[in-house]
């Protein structure tokens, strides 16, 4: 069968590896909306971070047998832990400065991270084992679908929708949205708002290294893996508007389908169309598609 | 007073003939010393062919080299990282040639790089030596008097592997290339030998330069409904797209994969229960013959137990004949060096007896291998059975065919 | 407080420091080929006037544009090309390379002018990175190649370029004029408004500015500086290449300014020669330089937001 003269198996299968890619943009901009959101720090650190989720987890799986399960619950704590670092001794001290400041400096940490980590192992890429209940695939008539990239896709649509729910509809993510608008207030009604802000970068860092943990077994865990990554995040961060979470979500696995659909029909075109889109956003409604005007 | 004349003159003549004695039995080389600089990925996706090991090998061979021919030279081997990227590999080389003294430099993977050297080794009169790019057009349209090639090239590779994949039924390909020199080389000469056998090229897809994920790639490959994926890629890049298409079930649609240029290195890492059955085409293994084996265990325990890769043994390779050459030219200055080498034919435990052409195309024989299933394997390494032998004279590219300058037609 | 507003007041009078530090940079790079390899010193003024170009951007006029890179190796690619290919003389080609950067720049600039702050340096950064992905795709560019062997040529058809001293003239001569122009600019009128939008835009608005007119201008002179040095450079190297327009060169170039001193005239060319330099004696030790220059940023943010020129400069309560 063919739709628009392409074969259906060809188009619905690059559609479903649009997804799986678009499930890793909505899970690390989610994160990166939730840190800019709430605290108004462009984290550029993100990239490094899904990298050390990745790391961390190959790590933990070659000198401390740790498998993948436990790699999932347990990375996002390890890093968050380094993300509450970073917050309390150098991002804190930044706040009353220029926001650019931070971007810098989460800049300079990313290179650091990504600098150590490429000394150590190199640029060619860990091989992280597909966890043994997500072996082998599922033959949907159209394509091979490997059980574990199905999985990606549920899990990344869970977490995401979670996150979501917490920060728009709990009592938490009331304060949390409060603190970003008037701290001084809520800090008066007794809420401790340095604490929370430090929580919620630890949280967005985690959220980044879930994502790292998810994407081991198929990119490869490897040094640069997040470096060319987050640029595309951020594009689309900037498409969905930067302090909307469900703009992210949306955006983030819209723009994988996109992607998908642009490698069918014009190849070429395929690193570039997230790039356009946001120029086009950009000229048509700056604040982003869900954005609201800051 | 005469014989005060007289005894001057005599001294003064034997002091000239002892003065002309000593520079003709001593080599003219620049600041005494042949620095050998070996220029490869050290960190990267090729970092397991080349990196660290060829400067093993290069070391070997000059430790090797002085003790069985007793020369004098005093040689020093240093070695940098180019990352696999042209203009890095360009600065490193122009400062060697400019202020660090380097009179040759070895190894060289990654085509654009190569290509980049061979134009500034030309530049300065200096001299590469290329044992690891595989771009047949460093012999080729890049030739130059200062160039020579090693080792392999894609022109083997393709009339290796390629034609006896075809002749053995595979005529429709679709090729997932790496999107520089080499891969653009590689799909270049392998169509050229699908075509000419009768079979036909279906499609292509060009990959970024290093992929992690082949994902949608392979999925183009596979609605192609091509017989054969032709993977015009190496190293890292060729492993993830043999381990991917496993994982996509892409052999179970009745596909065969291609790995035009696979090194042993590579089948080690991906394990014999993936890669059995792959045909490759390379100049050198280490199980081959008795020089081969003992060469290759005296490396092995110089590099952590790891068999040379086909461009670390060519690394060791070239540089014997180079030093050989310099001898023999009483020089380090490339483009005479060069000549030399040339004129000399080589004779070493790698490849065995061969010879470098005019357009710097080194010369021996090719081998065509398939991967042992793992039940045909004794240990580790014990990965290849001989399927042919294709002889020095025809493993390369015909000098008739070639676009070098150099060659007089 | 403004990212560059630490640093100290630019009086019309106070030029001495200025002139003596003009004449002390002049005498380095007059003499110093006669001890230091010309090749490393030609890179370290293209870099320079890279980082003046743009802390023209950010020091004077409080915008940080992250995809400068973009400009420097369009420019490359461009001037690569007309060099190698259309066989243009060398001033020819650095001149089209400079062209075509401001073109490039005029465009970016005028979507990037809409957003302000740190919008404004997302959106230079995703535009560089289409303009890399471009570049990766475009068959002139020779993608993971570049353009090798690019010839020096014969400036004004008469003078043979191959030798590193002659280039190594044209080079400084390029970099002086680039840095006299930006210090021209600065002192202008036009500069004084730059300075007073980046303190206050709204105020500058009420004084009836059109302040993205001014923003969009600064940011053509900046692009089109970058392009100049992007165009020398790739006919100093004989090679243009991707490294030029990844998002890891304008990271660098933000670097340099940084450490040299946003917002001071010198600053940036003190930072470009320390970076280059370091990453040239580091390189052998790998990732190492990227570390290090992780670490600069790390502690230029927190501890040192003047920079080396501009810590001096306060130190002096002298404008340098």
């Amino acid at each position: 069968m063919e739709i628009f003269g392409i074969p259906s198996q060809a188009l619905f299968g690059q559609l479903l590896i649009g997804l799986i890619n678009g499930s890793f943009y909505a899970l690390l901009s989610l994160g990166l909306a939730v840190i800019f959101g709430l605290l108004n720090i462009i984290n550029f650190t993100h990239g490094a971070q899904y990298m050390l989720g990745a790391f961390v987890a190959w790590l933990g799986m070659t000198h401390l047998g740790i498998n993948y399960w436990l790699a999932l619950l347990v990375t996002p704590f390890v890093v968050g832990a380094t993300g509450v670092l970073i917050e309390r001794t150098m991002l804190k001290q930044l706040y009353k400065l220029d926001h650019l400041y931070g971007l810098l400096l989460t800049f300079g940490l990313a290179l650091i991270i990504q600098g150590l980590f490429r000394n150590e192992f190199g640029s060619s890429g860990m091989p992280y084992p597909v966890p043994e209940a997500f072996k082998g695939a599922f033959n949907t008539g159209f394509m091979f679908l490997p059980k574990y990239r199905a999985w990606v896709i549920v899990a990344s649509l869970v977490v995401c929708l979670a996150t979501w729910y917490v920060i728009e509809r709990t009592k938490l993510g009331a304060y949390l949205r409060a603190a970003t608008e008037n701290p001084s207030l809520v800090q008066a009604f007794g809420i401790n708002v340095p604490r929370m802000i430090t929580l919620t970068y630890g949280f967005g860092v985690g959220l980044a290294a879930l994502a790292g943990v998810m994407a081991a077994p198929i990119y490869q865990v490897n040094p640069t893996m997040g470096a060319d990554l987050i640029i595309v995040v951020f594009a689309v961060v900037v498409i969905g508007g930067m302090g909307s979470i469900m703009g992210a979500i949306v955006t983030g696995f819209g723009l994988g389908l996109i992607e998908g659909l642009t490698k069918v029909f014009y190849p070429e075109a395929s690193a570039t169309v997230i790039f356009v889109i946001m120029t086009i956003v950009l000229l048509l409604k700056p604040a982003g598609l869900f954005g609201t005007q800051k | 007073m005469k014989t005060l004349n007289h005894k001057l003159k005599l001294g003064l003549l034997a002091a000239a003939i002892a003065g002309i004695g000593a520079t003709s039995s001593q080599a003219q080389i620049s600041d005494g010393m042949v620095k050998i600089g070996v220029m490869n990925d050290m960190s990267g996706l090729y970092a397991d062919i080349t990196g660290p090991g060829s400067l093993i090998a290069a070391r070997m061979a000059v430790e090797d080299y002085i003790k069985a021919s007793g020369s004098k030279l005093k040689v020093e081997v240093v070695g940098a990282d180019h990352q696999n990227k042209p203009d890095v590999g360009s600065n490193i080389a122009r400062q060697w040639f400019d202020t660090d003294k380097v009179d040759m430099i070895a190894d060289v993977p990654t085509s654009s790089v190569g290509l980049a050297v061979a134009k500034i080794a030309s530049d300065k009169g200096k001299l590469m030596v290329n044992s690891g790019s595989a771009t047949a057009d460093l012999s080729g349209k890049a030739c130059n008097a200062n160039t020579i090639h090693w080792a392999y090239d894609t022109w083997m590779l393709a009339n290796g592997t390629g034609k006896a994949i075809v002749k053995s039924g595979g005529t429709t390909w679709f090729f997932l290339t790496a999107d520089y020199a080499f891969g653009h080389a590689l799909e270049r000469d392998t169509e050229a030998v699908v075509t000419k056998n009768g079979g036909k090229v279906v499609g292509k897809v060009r990959t970024p330069f290093p992929t992690q994920d082949f994902s949608s790639f392979l999925l183009q490959a596979q609605s192609s409904k091509a017989k054969i994926i032709g993977l015009a890629n190496a190293g890292g890049d060729t492993t993830n797209s043999i381990k991917q298409a496993a994982e996509f079930g892409i052999t179970k649609g009745g596909q065969n994969l291609a790995g035009l240029l696979v090194f042993l290195p590579d089948v080690h890492s991906l394990g014999l229960n993936i890669a059995q059955g792959l045909m490759l085409t390379e100049t050198f293994y280490w199980d081959l013959n008795d020089q081969t084996r003992a060469f290759s265990k005296r490396f092995a325990s110089a590099h952590g137990g790891k068999m040379p890769s086909m461009v670390q043994a060519g690394v060791y390779s070239s540089v014997i004949h180079y030093l050989k050459a310099v001898d023999a030219a009483k020089t380090d200055d490339g483009t005479k060096v060069a000549a030399k080498m040339k004129e000399l034919p080589t004779d070493d435990p790698i490849f065995g007896k061969g010879s470098v052409r005019a357009d710097g195309r080194k010369i021996h024989p090719a081998y065509l291998f398939e991967v042992k299933k793992p039940s045909e394997s004794k240990g580790p390494y014990d990965y290849y059975k001989l399927v042919a032998t294709i002889p020095a004279n025809e493993a390369f590219r015909p000098l008739s065919e070639s676009e070098c300058p150099l060659v007089k037609k | 407080m403004t990212i560059s507003s630490a640093t100290t007041a630019q009086g019309s009078s106070s030029d001495k420091s200025l002139r003596l530090a003009f004449m002390l940079m002049l005498a380095f790079f007059a003499i110093a080929p006669i001890w230091i390899y010309p090749i490393f010193l030609m890179k370290v003024m293209c870099f320079a006037l890279f980082a003046c170009a743009f802390n023209l951007l950010i020091g004077f006029g409080g915008l940080l544009s992250f995809g400068h890179a973009m400009f420097l190796g369009t420019a490359g690619y461009a001037a690569a090309h007309a060099a190698k290919v259309w066989a243009w003389n060398p001033e020819l080609a650095i001149l089209f390379g400079t062209v075509c950067a401001s073109g490039l720049s005029f465009v970016v600039g005028s979507l990037a002018i809409r957003r302000q702050g740190i919008y404004f340096a997302m959106i230079t950064l995703a535009l560089a990175q289409m303009i890399f992905f471009f570049c990766l795709q475009a068959p002139f560019t020779g993608g993971e190649d570049g353009i090798q062997g690019v010839p020096r040529g014969l400036l004004f058809g008469a003078i043979d370029l191959r030798d590193n001293h002659r280039m190594y003239v044209l080079v400084l001569a390029i970099f002086l004029a680039g840095f006299l122009f930006i210090w021209r600019v600065v002192h202008s009128p036009f500069g004084q408004i730059l300075k007073a939008i980046r303190e206050h835009e709204d105020r500058a608005t009420s004084l009836g500015y059109d302040t993205d007119r001014f923003k969009l201008l600064a940011f053509v002179i900046s692009g089109a500086l970058a392009g100049t040095a992007g165009a020398t450079k790739s006919l100093v190297f004989q090679l243009a290449s991707l490294t030029d327009v990844h998002w890891s060169m304008s990271g660098e170039v933000v670097l340099m300014t940084l450490l040299g001193g946003m917002g001071t005239l010198f600053g940036p060319v003190v930072g470009a020669a320390v970076i280059v330099t370091m990453q040239n004696y580091l390189a052998q030790l790998g990732a190492w330089v990227t570390v290090v220059q992780g670490l600069i940023f790390v502690l230029c943010v927190l501890a040192f937001r003047r920079g080396i020129i501009g810590e001096l400069a306060h130190a002096l309560k002298r404008p340098l």
